[in-house]
């Protein structure tokens, strides 16, 4: 098994890094990158814990090859944050209890920030239905439909999110 | 770490079907991968090749000809069909079975032929296409062939494809006005979970209401998804009503063949299949009429 050198946009930079054909993108951004936000939950598309955005709609990161993320942009959690400065999401989550544990986190904002791109202005059960792919264990997800309803409101103030 | 592989990237359907053909124990063709990367963890599947069909040019269209009638290619993404508003529109069972499809990450990934070509006895789209009267285009090196879909699927699994072949399109012919379709399905969890039954239902209505044209699609009761010719017939010609309706689904219960495993009893499934036939075909119903 060959070697290939993978090259990807991730979080706005350009990346590149051999590593072997049968890594998935999940362990690509975690090991040869240093991304380490993205989560490793179940490692089979069931839990939601490695959503990342790739090309703008989120993906279950343990179920794709690195190889088939060349040539696009990959968005982490880090990506999101600019700097200091924690977006929108980020911020609700906090606020509003939405993480507890946090390792669902990372993968349940980033799936977030896809359902708010869609749809700015979403009703509690489109965020529900939404994040169907998003499992958390500690919180009952009251507190994440409500996080995710603040920052709507917050990006919706602010003309959209320009993340 | 996955299995060990060669990964190939052809941008022809000719070098995609020649790889396959001269690797067949070896060589797997990858699409969205939400099935074949899990096989893989698993160890299911250990493929010494993996041909990404995604550089393939023309596999993932949605068309639509003339007479409204619908071609997928194999590579379309399950969520540009969810998306579609003619495709909800005019071919309402196929998007039900999207909609609980997984996960919007999943969706995001999975492929339609792909969904089709692992053959799952408890997949969501099948039973939805068959009761549409979709048809296949299977691509190969000799040339292409075409099948009803009911008869692509040999069993828990497997399909018609040899080696070499791809299926390229699912075409489905136009739903006329006076016509509806539905998919219902039942299973333990609200979401994320495979169909314990799923039943497809497509009616078509003439001026006078009598049904000219029924499709019915069962899923997981049967080592593959089923259509219920014999339902389809008794169906077709007669007012639709609560009583005929209920025969019809009698009928499609006779055919099932459903096994006990971790999700659910045979007995039980024997049950919801007649109970989900009914389900469906009312609603199929109240769409046509509307």
């Amino acid at each position: 098994m060959a070697k290939m050198t993978m090259e990807m946009s991730v979080n706005g930079e350009l990346c590149e890094e051999e590593a072997p054909a049968n890594i998935t993108l999940l362990d690509f951004l975690r090991d040869k990158l240093g991304f380490s936000g993205v989560k490793m939950g179940c490692n089979m598309g069931e839990c939601g814990a490695c959503t990342v955005l790739v090309d703008g709609v989120s993906v279950n990161s343990c179920l794709m090859l690195a190889a088939e993320a060349q040539g696009k942009e990959v968005t982490s959690i880090e990506g999101l944050s600019k700097g200091t400065t924690l977006h929108p999401l980020q911020k609700a989550f906090a606020e509003f209890g939405g993480a507890q544990c946090g390792y669902c986190t990372p993968g349940m904002i980033v799936a977030a920030k896809a359902v708010l791109d869609e749809n700015p202005d979403p009703s509690d059960e489109e965020i529900r239905f939404a994040l169907a792919g998003n499992i958390c264990r500690c919180t009952g997800y009251v507190k994440i439909v409500e996080a995710v309803q603040e920052a709507a409101a917050e990006l919706r103030a602010k003309g959209g999110d320009h993340a | 770490m996955l299995p060990q592989f060669d990964y190939a990237r052809p941008d022809t359907l000719q070098d995609a079907c020649r790889l396959l053909a001269a690797n067949p124990d070896a060589a797997r063709p990858l699409a969205g991968g939400t099935d074949l990367i899990f096989d893989m963890r698993l160890g299911k599947k250990s493929p010494a090749l993996v041909v990404d069909l995604k550089c393939v040019p023309g596999l993932d269209e949605i068309s639509f000809d003339a007479d409204g009638a619908m071609r997928l290619g194999a590579l379309v993404r399950t969520r540009d069909i969810e998306l579609s508003d003619r495709i909800r529109q005019k071919f309402s069972a196929l998007t039900d079975a999207i909609d609980v499809l997984a996960s919007v990450q999943i969706r995001n990934r999975a492929r339609l032929g792909g969904n089709l070509c692992h053959a799952s006895p408890s997949a969501d789209t099948p039973p939805a296409l068959i009761a549409l009267d979709a048809t296949v285009e299977i691509a190969g090196p000799d040339g292409t062939r075409s099948l009803p879909l009911e008869a692509f699927f040999t069993g828990p699994g497997k399909t018609v494809l040899t080696a070499g072949e791809v299926l390229a399109a699912v075409t489905v012919p136009p739903v006329p006005a006076g016509g509806g379709s539905a998919y219902i399905r039942n299973t333990v969890r609200k979401a994320m979970d495979l169909a314990i039954i799923g039943v497809g239902a497509m009616l078509v209505l003439d001026r006078d209401g009598r049904c000219a044209k029924a499709g019915i699609g069962l899923g997981a009761v049967a080592p593959k998804p089923l259509r219920a010719h014999d339902a389809e017939a008794f169906l077709t010609g007669k007012q639709l009503d609560d009583a005929t309706i209920a025969e019809a689904a009698k009928l499609a219960r006779s055919i099932a063949t459903p096994i006990s495993d971790v999700r659910s009893q045979a007995d039980y499934r024997a049950d919801m299949v007649e109970v989900y036939t009914r389900r469906t075909l009312a609603l199929a119903l109240s769409r046509a009429a509307a």
